[in-house]
């Protein structure tokens, strides 16, 4: 029996929202989804390029927290393959070689994201981030989103549209939405995907642990839930190696976990 | 030139650009100073960090042209967030990269550039001024058209510059501090140090030589002049300031006595002086 815990079960079903991408700019956006794109080179993705979370590619695996060393120069042992300014990265979205990770304060069962405002727009009751780079990513190449509390973030409806779903960009004109797609969204219970007719959220796998009604009661709306439903895969040896050794000895991980 | 004699060129009413992005090489000496003078009603412009919260804490700013306004360690600009849920601003927010877009389109002297950025959220719903294009090509696709920022004058904080105003970077990113220069009508230019031009390529290669002086309508030697924001490789972010900045957002006593302390001072000369005197006091702590 695996000792993994919750947390490293999450960042391997994270880590395999990148299975299959190949060699492209794996973006993850905060520790907990860099953890999981470290993870996926690291073990089963190697062609992924991976920045330091500033401006440096980089080869190898890096620790959390850990940058290119800055004020100039490169660390010792930390190599660097490309420079990827923030210009560049724009570039890079938009030429669809790029695969996001986001948070989500709402989402809905088509996959419209919001973390810009709670309330009107206009004058909202909470500020959250705003649009960021939301738009611009979703509509341009692949995206996953991470969201490690369920309950308070799956919603009937969002306030605001920062990364628009499949109703949305299903009323484009053709073939304006052609490069959306949401790949996964992975939560502290489960995984889901949009792999339906028509393109609502489907329950992909169940985190050992977790029962369907766990995932059920977090949920306001209803989505697809396949005859049997798999558990999300344990992670291997040599991940948990990697994850509690190499990418998050310090278990920055779990602070996104309340117990 | 001085801040105070940039500061003497803006007038209210002003779009005034702002360079650097969240918390980074931000030309605060210069946003110290227009908080000074009794500029109002501005409209920035800005990769937002703590310039877009002093000015608007300070009730500087009527519009706010943004792709975001963040202190990097801390994910909101505290007191950006106030003037959001007081509705004290228009915010007139853009994706990340369609401001780009923006930046870019004043640069090039052409009304808009097409983009997907934007189809299908919500940054269309609440700037209804927006309009979108269908591509002239015959492939029906649909694009945000990004208007060009109309800036009249733009702020951005370099390393080094001569004194004619080209301008070096010599970190690990020059964000989007070249076109904001082009795209504006006057550019002035706060440095790290003025170097002689023969000495420009001492410090790094001609590749950080990213602002011509065709754009640079002054420069001020402001050593220290993007504190507390970073400015790699001279220095980085001041955290503990930052976190003491961020805190009087929640605190109308704390904001007054950091009005007191940090910006009713006369000169960034001043400003310097006493956070030399608060490190060495720190230090006697000690």
């Amino acid at each position: 029996m695996s000792d993994a815990t919750i947390d490293e079960i999450c960042l391997v079903a994270l880590a395999e929202a990148f299975r299959g991408d190949g060699e492209l700019l794996c973006h993850p956006m905060g520790p907990f989804p860099v953890a999981a794109g470290r993870l996926a080179r690291a073990s089963f993705e190697p062609d992924l390029m991976l920045t330091d979370t500033i401006a440096y590619a980089v080869v190898g695996t890096l620790p959390l927290g850990a940058t290119v060393n800055r004020p100039g120069g490169v660390d010792e042992g930390i190599v660097v393959e490309g420079y990827l300014p923030f210009r560049t990265v724009f570039d890079q979205a938009w030429s669809g070689c790029r695969h996001v990770v986001m948070g989500a304060s709402q989402i809905d069962r088509h996959g419209n994201q919001n973390f810009a405002a709670i309330g009107d727009y206009r004058k909202p009751k909470a500020q959250l981030l705003g649009l960021r780079g939301a738009p611009g990513n979703v509509i341009n190449h692949t995206t996953s989103y991470w969201i490690p509390n369920q309950a308070r973030a799956f919603s009937e409806s969002v306030d605001v549209v920062s990364g628009p779903g499949y109703d949305r960009v299903a009323a484009l004109p053709e073939p304006s939405g052609r490069f959306h797609e949401i790949r996964r969204v992975v939560t502290e219970l489960a995984a889901f995907d949009f792999e339906t007719p028509d393109r609502t959220m489907r329950l992909r796998s169940i985190h050992p642990g977790v029962s369907l009604d766990d995932v059920l009661a977090a949920s306001p709306f209803e989505f697809s839930v396949p005859e049997d439903v798999p558990a999300s895969r344990l992670p291997t040896a040599e991940e948990l190696h990697l994850i509690r050794n190499v990418i998050d000895p310090g278990g920055i991980r779990k602070t996104e976990f309340r117990s | 030139m001085t801040e105070d004699e940039v500061v003497a060129e803006l007038s209210s009413g002003m779009t005034v650009g702002i360079g650097g992005w969240g918390s980074r090489r931000k030309p605060m000496s210069l946003v110290r100073a227009m908080l000074r003078s009794d500029l109002r009603d501005l409209h920035v412009v800005s990769y937002g960090g703590p310039d877009v919260g002093l000015l608007c804490a300070a009730g500087r700013v009527r519009r706010i042209t943004y792709g975001f306004v963040s202190l990097d360690s801390v994910p909101l600009e505290p007191h950006f967030r106030i003037a959001r849920q007081t509705g004290s601003v228009e915010a007139r927010e853009f994706d990340e990269g369609a401001f780009y877009l923006g930046l870019l389109a004043a640069v090039h002297r052409v009304p808009f550039y097409p983009t997907r950025a934007g189809l299908g959220s919500d940054m269309l719903t609440y700037n209804p001024d927006l309009k979108t294009v269908t591509s002239p090509y015959g492939d029906g696709t649909e694009l945000v058209a990004v208007p060009a920022f109309d800036i009249d004058v733009s702020l951005v904080h370099m390393n080094r510059a001569d004194a004619a105003g080209n301008g070096q970077f010599l970190g690990p990113d020059l964000y989007f501090d070249d076109l904001f220069a082009m795209a504006a009508e006057r550019t002035f230019m706060s440095c790290e140090r003025v170097v002689a031009t023969e000495d420009l390529l001492s410090e790094g290669s001609v590749h950080t030589l990213k602002i011509p002086r065709l754009h640079t309508d002054g420069v001020v030697e402001a050593p220290g002049g993007a504190h507390f924001t970073e400015c790699p490789p001279d220095y980085g972010r001041d955290e503990a300031f930052q976190r003491e900045y961020a805190a009087t957002a929640r605190d109308p006593d704390a904001w007054a006595r950091f009005c007191a302390e940090w910006l009713d001072l006369p000169s960034h000369d001043d400003y310097r002086a006493r956070l030399a005197d608060g490190a060495e006091s720190a230090g006697a702590e000690r």
